[in-house]
């Protein structure tokens, strides 16, 4: 685990962007340590707050220094209490912080086409990480998707930074009319790209997994488990994943995740909205259940 | 300066505030947040004999002022945990109260008796023994559901035990008569109880109109519950000051976040206690409550944590 620090943040900045809420928290040492695919965990609702359970993002842009100090931002979609109260935060308002939290995206040792693919909001991490593999020289293309044009996030953002990006929606609001997965195996084949990571819902990411290995790429995913601390101590955020030494466990996505490679992740445990124990998982039950 | 020691039995710790087992791992997360050695104790997540992968997921729902859980004791089996996680609580200089438990009274005293021989024992100041978990596929499995399945627990992990290491046995409030099974555990040799354990609870997804658990029903835990423990104490306290009980150290738990908090449980009857959802909300929680609550004592005019143990009987105002 590597170093994590919890600080008494700040908000300086609140946007509206399309669906979602673009928040800028002041949060001196956890910019400094974060790299792309690390995440936050913040508190909601004040010290008396009934909402007790940690909300993870993951960071957006972290910026080291700057006019107040270390800033992180996160992309927030407001559909419960806890997301909805982050969403009304105003400039000067107090937000706890633990961060950064979680193994970051591995990065390609030699300078390979990378692929980046982004599910709603789920895109939030990827334009930092499009400039960290272009620092290393590698061509990054970008997909991204979502329902309607107003559940993208960072198509301006992306047109900007990558090398290449193709646009999908559901409805055919935005770019193409489909899923994301509709388009990258072409975008693999014409790029020649040998690392794809993805960032979005599950049933997105496992898509992502096929097609990369289908055309040849590794998958690299940030995976979306509910989590209650983000710190490594509630087992709540759990996934089957098959390890080096091809037995599955049920690891935290909080500190072993949340990026784990593609092909390990037991795709088949997740169905109908609940994530079985495979039954060739360490110490999986028997009959009758734990 | 207020003196903050307490002594559980044969445990005489430094301060009255642990984790609560299950809420903190096995002690290297938190680590990263205050020093685990700060607390009294360290009470480390549940272990049985094997392996255990525990339940699928969804394994959490937030509740008004706490969760659900339905994790299944998800743990690495005794003899991983004693040989990595007991001696690296051992070598920060942590003092380990060992949460144990079993599918069958023998599976418990086999975890025990393997864990007695481990060479990182020296890092155990007690065991508590989770004979109340909710969250088992077999309801009946809750030991501590029957005074007569509690003793047999006890007994036998007090055989494989060393005569000087403490036990308490983790009890559940969802029972009819609370004091009848701790007097069952201390009859069995327990030096103490750790009360209480999570209400067994459930939640329905309103869009999905389905429980919203993997698991179906879970454990309930954080704030709302606190009210349930220091009832819970109120009674075995009452029960021993009335001789009904042996006299016996009692740990509480239940919905602390804070000394404030801390103090209820302490005044109801508690000897120390524990610090367990509220980490989930603050991972520093359970080291600032230690703060706090020698705040609260020094507030309240007393020079020794010992003084404020159980105090709330005797200033019950008499009708």
């Amino acid at each position: 685990m590597s170093g994590v620090v919890q600080v008494a943040g700040e908000l300086i900045a609140t946007r509206r962007a399309g669906a979602y809420h673009h928040l800028t928290i002041v949060s001196p040492g956890v910019a400094e340590l974060a790299r792309p695919g690390q995440f936050v965990a913040l508190a909601v609702g004040g010290a008396t707050s009934a909402n007790l359970l940690r909300r993870c993002f993951s960071i957006h842009r972290a910026k080291p220094s700057g006019t107040y100090g270390g800033t992180v931002d996160v992309v927030v979609a407001a559909h419960g209490a806890g997301t909805t109260w982050l969403a009304g935060l105003r400039p000067h308002d107090p937000v706890d912080v633990v961060g950064p939290l979680g193994r970051p995206f591995p990065l390609p040792a030699d300078a390979v086409p990378c692929v980046l693919v982004g599910g709603g909001y789920g895109s939030a991490p990827l334009f930092w990480l499009a400039e960290a593999l272009q620092g290393r020289g590698c061509q990054v293309e970008m997909v991204l998707g979502a329902a309607s044009d107003d559940r993208l996030f960072g198509v301006v953002e992306a047109r900007r930074t990558a090398d290449g990006v193709v646009v999908t929606t559901d409805d055919g609001s935005a770019g193409r009319r489909g899923w994301v997965s509709d388009v990258l195996g072409d975008v693999i084949d014409r790029t020649g790209a040998g690392v794809v990571y993805g960032c979005g819902p599950m049933a997105m990411l496992r898509s992502v997994t096929e097609i990369a290995g289908a055309h040849g790429a590794v998958a690299q995913v940030a995976v979306e488990e509910s989590m209650a601390c983000g710190v490594g101590v509630c087992m709540t955020c759990v996934l089957p994943v098959t390890g080096n030494d091809g037995v599955t466990r049920m690891v935290r996505s909080c500190v072993e995740g949340p990026v784990f490679r593609g092909d390990r992740v037991r795709w088949d445990a997740f169905a109908d909205g609940v994530c079985r124990v495979p039954a060739d998982t360490l110490g999986a039950p028997s009959a009758g259940g734990h | 300066m207020v003196d903050m020691s307490t002594a559980l039995a044969s445990m005489v710790l430094p301060n009255p505030v642990m984790t609560a087992s299950g809420c903190a791992a096995n002690g290297h997360e938190l680590h990263r947040f205050f020093p685990v050695s700060e607390l009294g104790a360290f009470v480390t997540k549940t272990v049985m004999a094997a392996p255990r992968s525990g339940r699928g997921t969804p394994r959490m729902a937030e509740t008004a002022s706490g969760m659900l859980n339905s994790i299944g004791l998800q743990g690495p089996g005794i003899d991983a945990f004693a040989e990595e996680d007991l001696a690296w609580l051992g070598s920060v200089g942590a003092r380990a109260l060992v949460s144990i438990a079993g599918t069958t009274a023998e599976e418990f005293a086999d975890v025990a008796e393997r864990l007695a021989s481990s060479p990182a024992y020296g890092a155990v100041v007690g065991v508590e023994v989770n004979i109340s978990c909710p969250n088992v596929a077999n309801r009946g499995l809750v030991f501590a559901c029957d005074p007569v399945s509690s003793e047999r627990v006890v007994r036998l992990v007090r055989d494989r035990l060393p005569e000087g290491t403490p036990i308490f046995a983790k009890l559940t409030p969802d029972v009819t008569d609370i004091a009848s099974v701790a007097a069952a555990a201390l009859r069995a040799g327990a030096d103490g109880l750790t009360m209480i354990n999570t209400l067994l609870g459930m939640v329905i997804d309103t869009d999905l109109l389905r429980p919203q658990l993997a698991g179906v029903t879970g454990g309930l835990s954080g704030p709302a519950i606190r009210p349930v423990a220091v009832r819970a104490l109120w009674q075995v306290t009452a029960a021993m000051r009335e001789g009904r009980l042996p006299t016996a150290p009692l740990i509480g738990v239940g919905g602390v976040r804070t000394g404030r908090d801390a103090l209820e449980l302490v005044a109801a009857g508690a000897s120390a206690v524990q610090v367990g959802t509220a980490t989930f909300h603050d991972p520093s929680r359970p080291r600032r409550v230690v703060d706090e609550l020698e705040a609260e004592v020094a507030r309240h005019g007393f020079g020794r944590f010992a003084d404020v143990v159980g105090i709330a009987h005797d200033r019950t105002a008499r009708p």
